[in-house]
């Protein structure tokens, strides 16, 4: 049963049938899936999502497929953490994380986008695959295409972090590394679509994709006790999250879910790529591209495909945007880890610091009740801590040698 | 001898679809007003009324995005290559 009615330019309203396109023909604009909700109010309440089983697919009406999921089935229903010991540090009375470091099968939010992705290219009868990534999506391809037989295609930046890199080869696919960054890896790929009868998950099913990341907002807002939070720090690269967690909030707000929602929608961003942030704070309406230079490769985009309504989802729902320096990129990992016993990987160290930036401008203050998004996992992004952390005593196995050391390894204190 | 462009898929169409083209000019507009020539609409859909590159269109003078080069101004010669790309999602 499918509430899809057909695709929409989002610049120009052209309208398109439920088909693996990219962009608008006309103005090359993005395509948003467009739902009956008329026909979906009756189905979803919050009795009925609070019934089904813990993962993404209890959206099933809110996400663009005609049957039933059929791959992904356990991504997404990521815990959302009440963080006291984080908030203290902060300054703040109410922190949660919303934890998809621990999303199902490869540790990041790009398992929802995926789901949904992949699904749609077996409706499609697509048997190959393919992505350009930052490595998160090239994890979540890989393993989801294996999990359903498809054939995958992964094509990534030649200096991503080993992490990345290991944990998509081991699916036996095909990678191939692209000397260039990411930007050169999207152009590379936009040509290579053209000739391939291939789903490629973020182009021509992009649209498809794209609405996967809704989830995300949409359990924030149903874990948070059917409301949506004062304030929310999203990462951006692309900054398909952030619009779509907007749009979470919104068909919420629609179907009489929630309360209507006051949420300041807030992008984080690494000052070595931080195109969509600069343009917030320079007052422009348009993104000027950046070579990316930061250790926060996943969010490494240079050339946001959907910046410019990243940047209106922070300024219309009464947010803003910050970036931080990598030296502060690898605090806000060890904060969160230290505070709350989550290792997330730069993405989320940019997201931490940013919070913290963003209550000393005074933009988000101490009754503001705030939800921190934490998009991926620290053991794919090692190289960021390694030689930072205390090396362990090696000492031989006997218990005086333990007790002369033990003064020296104590270091809290 | 002219420049080659390289058409996307989406535009196509408008080029009987052959996925390069050429055109003559110094710079990018005067090739884009060149191929318009040729293919009537093509700059429609690369610019806006205004003349400015669509929000979401890149051009590419070889490997470089012209946005860091001369925007539409930026020089061409014959042995350049421009390539017409969508913005792209990803990450
Ligand atoms: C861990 C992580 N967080 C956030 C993002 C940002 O996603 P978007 O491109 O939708 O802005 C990415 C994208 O790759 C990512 O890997
Ligand atoms: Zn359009």
């Amino acid at each position: 049963m499918s509430f899809v009615n057909g695709l929409q330019c989002r610049e120009c309203d052209q309208s398109y049938p439920k088909e693996p396109l990219s962009v608008c023909e006309f103005c090359f604009g993005p395509l948003e899936v467009v739902y009956d909700y008329e026909a979906i109010r009756p189905r979803l309440s919050r009795e009925i999502i609070g019934n089904r089983a813990p993962n993404m697919w209890r959206y099933a009406e809110l996400l663009p497929l005609d049957g039933e999921a059929r791959v992904g089935g356990q991504a997404g229903f990521t815990p959302l953490v009440r963080a006291d010991n984080l908030a203290r540090r902060l300054g703040l009375k109410d922190v949660y994380i919303k934890n998809d470091s621990v999303c199902a099968p490869t540790l990041s939010f790009k398992d929802r986008v995926v789901a949904v992705a992949l699904s749609k290219a077996l409706e499609f009868g697509f048997d190959t695959v393919g992505c350009a990534s930052t490595g998160n999506l090239a994890n979540a391809v890989a393993a989801n295409a294996a999990s359903v037989g498809l054939n995958s295609y992964v094509f990534i930046p030649a200096d991503l972090e080993m992490g990345k890199v290991l944990g998509t080869l081991i699916y036996k696919n095909n990678v191939i590394k692209i000397d260039g960054n990411y930007d050169d890896v999207n152009r590379l790929c936009s040509e290579i679509v053209g000739k391939y009868r291939w789903g490629f998950v973020n182009i021509n099913l992009r649209p498809f994709y794209a609405e996967g990341s809704k989830s995300f907002g949409l359990e924030v807002a149903e874990q948070l006790g059917w409301r949506t939070p004062d304030c929310i720090v999203v990462p951006m690269a692309g900054g398909s999250l952030i619009t779509k967690i907007r749009k979470a909030f919104t068909e919420m707000e629609k179907l009489d879910l929630i309360p209507d929602s006051r949420c300041r929608i807030f992008g984080a961003q690494a000052t070595g790529c931080s195109p969509i942030t600069t343009a917030v704070k320079a007052g422009r309406d348009f993104i000027k591209p950046v070579k990316p230079d930061s250790i926060a490769k996943s969010i490494a985009i240079g050339n946001p495909a959907d910046g410019y309504y990243a940047l209106k989802t922070m300024l219309e729902s009464g947010g803003w945007g910050e970036d931080v320096s990598d030296e502060e990129v690898v605090e806000g990992i060890q904060l969160l880890a230290e505070e709350e016993g989550i290792f997330t990987e730069t993405a989320g160290g940019v997201t931490v610091a940013v919070t913290r930036k963003l209550i000393g401008q005074g933009r988000i203050s101490s009754d503001d009740l705030t939800v921190i998004s934490i998009t991926g996992n620290g053991l794919k992004t090692q190289e960021a801590v390694q030689g930072r952390l205390a090396e362990p005593a090696v000492i031989p196995a006997r218990l005086s040698e333990f007790e002369e050391t033990l003064p020296q390894v104590s270091a809290v204190g | 001898m002219p420049t080659s462009v390289r058409i996307p898929v989406q535009l196509r169409t408008l080029t009987g679809g052959q996925e390069v083209i050429t055109g003559t000019g110094g710079s990018v507009l005067e090739i884009i007003e060149d191929i318009d020539r040729q293919y009537p609409g093509l700059k429609d859909r690369i610019c806006e009324s205004e003349g400015k590159v669509r929000r979401f269109v890149n051009i590419f003078l070889n490997e470089e995005d012209i946005r860091f080069l001369e925007n539409l101004q930026t020089a061409v010669t014959e042995k350049d290559e421009l390539s017409i790309i969508p913005a792209i999602a990803g990450g």
